[in-house]
């Protein structure tokens, strides 16, 4: 006898005011003790969806078609009040953010008691707000549910926000990218959490995110949105060894892997936003298997086998995947002068409330052409040191080299051929360009200052370097508002490239990307580096990221580096204690099984 | 440009823009128009709109009309100076102390912090009894009042974009301080100082026309529309003109001031903080 | 379970509240200090002329010199700060220079008592008004943003907020005394008398301040509460399926309190200027209308005196602003 069905979601559709839809004909069905992941990068509308599970549409949008229902209970079409009375008791929702999300004036057992006074008037608040404190592991006692949100960890948090969630008992819970900004270890451990109590309980749960690998370590079924529209849905298994719809495919060649290191390919091209949304397939624009129907009509949702949806005309024709090594990692023969040598840095940040040690006696080399990458969780001191080898940080202690002569801590004190040859990138790509300046403009501004050239010069190497990052020349014309965010970012590289340097220093330069953006810029930073012989100062928190692209690789903890050592062995046999939590921790696809006969 | 001026389709600015010209062609221009002296007697003290005088006559028997006419460009004028000097002073401050950050950037601070520890009218009037009632004190005492907040928004604005990417690529490239400021910064903070500045002119205003009306700015014989109800309130049953339009154009031109003010930071997207008053 | 592992806080959460207390005030009492020096600078860079002006100018140099000597003028500036302000430590807030014109002396504190207390019955009606009906308008108009109360609100409140007190002030006795003549256009208050005792004379300096204040905490109150309904925690209470009556109050509005707070600091400190112009124009008899006399005599000791004790009340009310505040914020009051 199969588990009851709990979740039942009809034909749905979301619209923003001006009548253009956010999501539409979405339908999905969760039963008892399964999880539904719902995957789908910005812009899909899979927090829409996730709203809408609760009959809740966010200001300024409407629920205009379809039927949601919990355990038999419509959500749609219902006043407020009676949605009210079903919100919490029903279905509840755990937010993205528990930092933002928890009243911050509310002590934890008020904001849990708030949850039962709502809807089980019956119950002692103080001592159901102990009891759920108790089932999600966080100390069930008068102290502890005393405490303000901000005297709590992260995870912390998000523990409590999943005990409200669950203290009325509803048969049906929706969690909306639960770990997102947690560190990854903290992550392991909500999931974790989330799959107990999924089983003790018999939870019906949609986990929404956009990270397939966090998906895959918990789903059982999985449906991938795009541009409003669910394009693929199945068993978890099935969708992640054989996709059929060209988007998943795309999506899951994108994301990297940290244990298997492999060469990551990017989907070209940008998702189209709410409103400008094309008549026939969305995704024909970035699709490599289109035919000229694709433009016409919307596909709908056909059977590819038992259980597994796709919306694709050609979903026969989708290549099985193939996951390739990356091109193997360059070993630096011993001897060879390192391009930058930092020695014994230590940085502080001092404020008012005292000095913090971000980074401490740190030394690594990095020899031409290569690739070093230093890895670590937020705090970990790891954009301090990239701050102090661009020059923008003072360091408290140590020297940096560059080809063996010590670099000024300024950047105004180094030589104009010093600032050339170390360029950085900055993570936040609506941050790194001037929005009153155009593209052109800020691309031109380090090769007219940084390499004298004159305006027609600096012209044409705009151009020649726009075509570079895989832009079109007409760009440079334009502000950065009107691009989307990964062509800010490769306007960034384009305007580091521009002083035609030999180190550029990337200071998270894809973490704020889709994992297919992402993946075609880490794409881009391997060609440049075959092409340019560039050398790469490379931050990030993704050891995946890290291992698609680095030869060697320092972990930080707390501003001391625990370990270095070549990318592939170290995270294959990390020995460093922490390293081996970080290694155990980070989300990864399932080994991939070998595929064959399909296509 | 157009981004600048976009305030002006907006219900709220198109009107507050079209108001606030007309009072101020009524203060500039007014003169050109005035039938009688703004000085000389005409007539019976405080007696009601007649023939020659379409509003009465003042507490000397001088013709309403040709001293309303004649009494905006004071207001306007020194508002306007105090303004202009306020700018020029708190922006340098602002934009100096935001961006070095280092042994200035407390030093200023706290120097304005000072100065905002004490109520403006106060600190008029004590000027006012240091140096003597003039012009030239008011329009100082109004700009010194006003610079430090000037000073705090254009700090807090270039505080907010020295920290942004590009503004840190422009020093990783070795740029001098200057053109960060010029090429960088200036432009991304024109939003919140164009939204600021009508609501410093509408305070202007109002110190301006608290210390005249106080008689401790200008002095009579002087046509100046704080001092006209203030020389006039025992003559609000007699003649109650004399009271109610010098006080409904300075209204409408400090409502439209601000109506101009709160329209630019609306469609800037920029949010206005307290405002500061007598 | 690293994320278990957070510190916990400390249980006495008394002292930091005592000593950010200890420190304000000690960096108030510096801030007195410079602001002394600066009211004496301020008013004492031509010596002479308040003898001058209390004798006017027809006194011979005999006369004048005199006088200085009988002020204390004649001696050097930095002696006559250090007496001014020793004076102002004991509670001796000097002479009055009008008693020198009447050829004796009149201690400053005598004269201006009676008035400090009428100033702060204004002062504190208006204030007890205030508070509430800006909640009330302020929160109504944010529930309602976009809608026509809250255009009614912000309109009302951006055309009141832009007027002059002596504008408000004007407007209000020419339509309740020149046209309806139910109240007095002058608050004629005997000395010795509580204001409280003449309710008519305190109608319209009260409506006056109010409209001013009343306006600018209205929009900010609006303001903070709009911020507050969007947050995150506000639409997570609606998601749990809370009553609106408790998502206003318990969720928006206890965040927006500590903002309104610090608006309602300011507006009170902004009456203080306002009283000023208020009290002058209904010859109020205050503390403002008092010092608008002495600066139009130019009685430099008295405007010295009055300045500080109300350069110390605005200030005092800026570190009541801040506890306040830190009190209701649990992250300010837990942290150190």
């Amino acid at each position: 006898m199969s588990p009851p069905l709990v979740v039942r979601v009809e034909g749905l559709r979301v619209e923003l005011g001006s009548g253009a839809p956010i999501v539409e004909e979405v339908s999905l069905e969760v039963h008892a003790g399964e999880v539904l992941g719902l995957v789908g990068e910005s812009g899909s509308g899979k927090t829409t969806v996730a709203l809408a599970l609760l009959g809740y549409a966010r200001p300024g949008c409407r629920i205009t078609a379809g039927a949601v229902q919990v355990d038999g209970e419509g959500l749609t079409g219902r006043g407020e009040a009676a949605l009210r009375s079903l919100r919490g008791r029903l279905v509840s929702y755990v937010p993205q953010d528990p930092g933002s999300a928890l009243n911050p004036s509310l002590r934890v057992g008020a904001a849990i008691g708030d949850m039962v006074r709502a809807h089980a008037p019956g119950r002692n608040p103080g001592e159901a707000a102990f009891e759920a404190l108790a089932r999600v592991h966080l100390p069930g006692d008068r102290a502890f549910a005393r405490r303000f949100p901000h005297q709590l960890s992260g995870g912390q948090q998000q523990r409590v926000t999943i005990a409200t969630a669950l203290v009325c008992e509803p048969p049906a819970v929706v969690m909306d990218e639960p770990t997102t900004g947690l560190d990854v270890v903290t992550q392991a451990h909500i999931l974790e959490e989330v799959d107990r109590l999924r089983a003790e309980s018999g939870l019906a749960v949609v986990y929404v995110s956009h990270d397939l690998a966090v998906v895959a370590s918990i789903a059982d079924r999985i449906a991938v949105m795009y541009a409003g529209r669910v394009v693929e849905e199945g068993p978890a298994a099935e969708i992640l060894a054989r996709p059929r719809h060209p988007y998943t495919r795309g999506l899951i060649a994108s994301i990297p892997d940290h244990v298997v290191p492999r060469r990551l390919h990017g989907i070209p091209g940008v998702a189209t936003g709410v409103g400008d949304r094309p008549r026939g397939c969305a995704f024909a624009t970035r699709c490599l298997q289109r035919v000229a129907r694709c433009d016409e009509e919307m596909p709908e949702l056909e059977p590819a086998s038992a259980g597994h949806l796709v919306r694709c005309f050609e979903w026969a024709r989708t290549p099985a995947l193939s996951l390739e090594e990356p091109v193997g990692t360059r070993h630096t023969s011993p001897g060879t002068e390192p391009l930058l040598a930092v020695e014994g840095l230590t940085a502080v940040h001092s404020s008012r409330a005292g000095t913090v040690v971000a980074a401490e006696d740190v030394s690594f080399a990095l020899a031409p052409g290569e690739c070093v990458a230093l890895v670590g969780e937020s705090g970990s001191g790891k954009t301090t040191i990239a701050r102090c080898v661009a020059g923008l940080h003072v360091p408290a202690a140590g020297r940096i080299f560059l080809d063996g002569k010590p670099l000024a801590p300024k950047a105004r004190a180094r030589t104009r051929e010093e600032r050339r040859r170390v360029q950085i990138v900055f993570q936040n790509p609506y941050d790194s360009l001037n929005p009153r300046h155009r593209v052109g403009d800020s691309i031109s501004r380090p090769a007219r200052i940084l390499r004298g050239l004159d305006r027609r010069e600096a012209e044409a190497e705009v151009a020649a370097l726009l075509g570079r990052v895989r832009l079109p020349a007409a760009l440079a014309t334009r502000f950065p508002g009107e691009l989307s965010v990964g062509e800010r970012q490769r306007v960034a590289i384009a305007r580091a490239l521009a002083a035609a340097p030999d180190l550029v220093v990337c200071d998270e330069i894809t973490s704020a990307l889709d994992v297919s953006v992402q993946a075609a810029v880490l794409e881009l930073l391997a060609e440049l580096r075959a092409e340019l012989g560039l050398s790469l100062l490379f931050i990030s928190h993704d050891l995946g990221v890290v291992a698609s692209v680095a030869d060697r690789v320092l972990v930080l903890e707390r501003g001391i580096v625990c370990e270095e050592g070549p990318v592939g062995e170290l995270l294959a046999a990390p020995a460093h204690e922490y390293t081996r939590r970080l290694v155990a921790a980070a989300p990864r696809l399932p080994e991939p099984v070998p595929t064959g006969g399909m296509s | 440009m157009t981004e600048r001026l976009r305030f002006a389709r907006t219900r709220t600015g198109a009107v507050g823009l079209a108001l606030l010209l007309l009072v101020v062609g009524i203060a500039l221009f007014g003169p050109f128009f005035a039938p009688n002296a703004p000085d000389a007697p005409i007539g019976i003290p405080l007696t009601g709109p007649a023939g020659d005088a379409p509003l009465g006559t003042d507490f000397l028997g001088r013709d309403v009309l040709s001293r309303v006419l004649w009494g905006g460009r004071s207001v306007l004028g020194l508002a306007g100076l105090a303004t202009l000097l306020a700018y020029v002073g708190g922006a340098t401050v602002g934009l100096v102390a935001g961006h070095a950050r280092s042994l200035l950037d407390p030093v200023l601070m706290r120097g304005a912090d000072v100065l905002l520890s004490f109520p403006a009218l106060l600190f008029l009037l004590v000027l006012v009894t240091g140096v003597g009632a003039s012009k030239a004190t008011l329009v100082i005492g109004v700009a010194v009042v006003q610079a430090p907040l000037v000073a705090r928004i254009v700090r807090a604005a270039t505080l907010e974009q020295s920290v942004r990417g590009f503004v840190e690529a422009a020093v990783a490239r070795g740029e001098r301080a200057s053109a960060i400021l010029r090429r960088e910064i200036l432009p991304n903070i024109a939003a919140p100082i164009a939204a600021d500045a009508p609501l410093r002119f509408t305070y202007s205003i109002i110190l301006v026309a608290s210390v005249n009306f106080l008689g401790l700015g200008l002095q009579p014989p002087a046509a100046d529309w704080a001092l006209i109800i203030s020389e006039n309130r025992s003559g609000f049953v007699l003649n109650p003109w004399v009271i109610f339009v010098p006080a409904a154009l300075i209204a409408l031109l400090t409502i439209s001031a601000n109506l101009v003010g709160d329209s630019i930071a609306r469609t800037l997207g920029v949010s206005v903080g307290g405002r500061g008053r007598t | 379970m690293s994320e278990l592992a957070a510190p916990v806080p400390a249980a006495r959460r008394r002292r930091p509240l005592l000593r950010f207390a200890a420190r304000r005030v000690a960096a108030a009492i510096a801030t007195l200090f410079v602001v002394s020096i600066l009211v004496f600078a301020g008013t004492e860079v031509l010596p002479g002329d308040a003898a001058s002006a209390v004798l006017g100018k027809t006194a011979t140099p005999d006369q004048l010199a005199e006088m200085q000597h009988l002020m204390g003028l004649d001696r050097p500036a930095p002696t006559r700060y250090l007496d001014w302000l020793g004076g102002l430590l004991t509670g001796d807030l000097g002479n009055s220079a009008s008693g020198f014109a009447q050829g004796g002396t009149t201690p400053i504190w005598g004269q201006i008592k009676g008035k400090i207390g009428n100033s702060l019955t204004l002062a504190a009606i208006t204030t007890l008004l205030m508070i509430p009906l800006s909640l009330l308008f302020g929160v109504l108009a944010a529930v309602h943003a976009g809608r026509p109360v809250d255009h009614a609100v912000s309109i009302a409140s951006v055309a009141i907020i832009s007027l002059p007190e002596f504008i408000i002030g004007s407007l209000l006795i020419l339509l309740f005394f020149a046209w309806l003549d139910v109240l007095p256009p002058v608050s004629l208050i005997p000395p010795g008398d509580s204001p409280l005792g003449h309710s008519k004379a305190l109608v319209l300096p009260v409506l006056t301040l109010l409209g001013a204040s009343l306006a600018a905490s209205i929009r900010m109150v609006r303001a903070g509460m709009i911020e507050a309904l969007r947050t995150d925690y506000v639409q997570m209470a609606r998601l749990n399926g809370f009553r609106e009556r408790v998502v206003v109050w318990r969720y928006a509005l206890r965040n927006a309190l500590a903002p309104s707070v610090q608006v309602f600091a300011q507006n009170v400190q902004y009456l203080v200027g306002g009283i000023v112009v208020t009290e002058y124009l209904f010859n109020y008899p205050g503390l403002g209308k008092e010092l608008v006399d002495a600066v139009a005599i130019r009685d430099v000791r008295e405007v010295q005196s009055v300045a500080i004790l109300v350069a110390a009340v605005y200030i005092g009310l800026n570190i009541l602003a801040d506890l306040l505040v830190v009190l209701l914020v649990p992250k300010l009051r837990t942290q150190e």
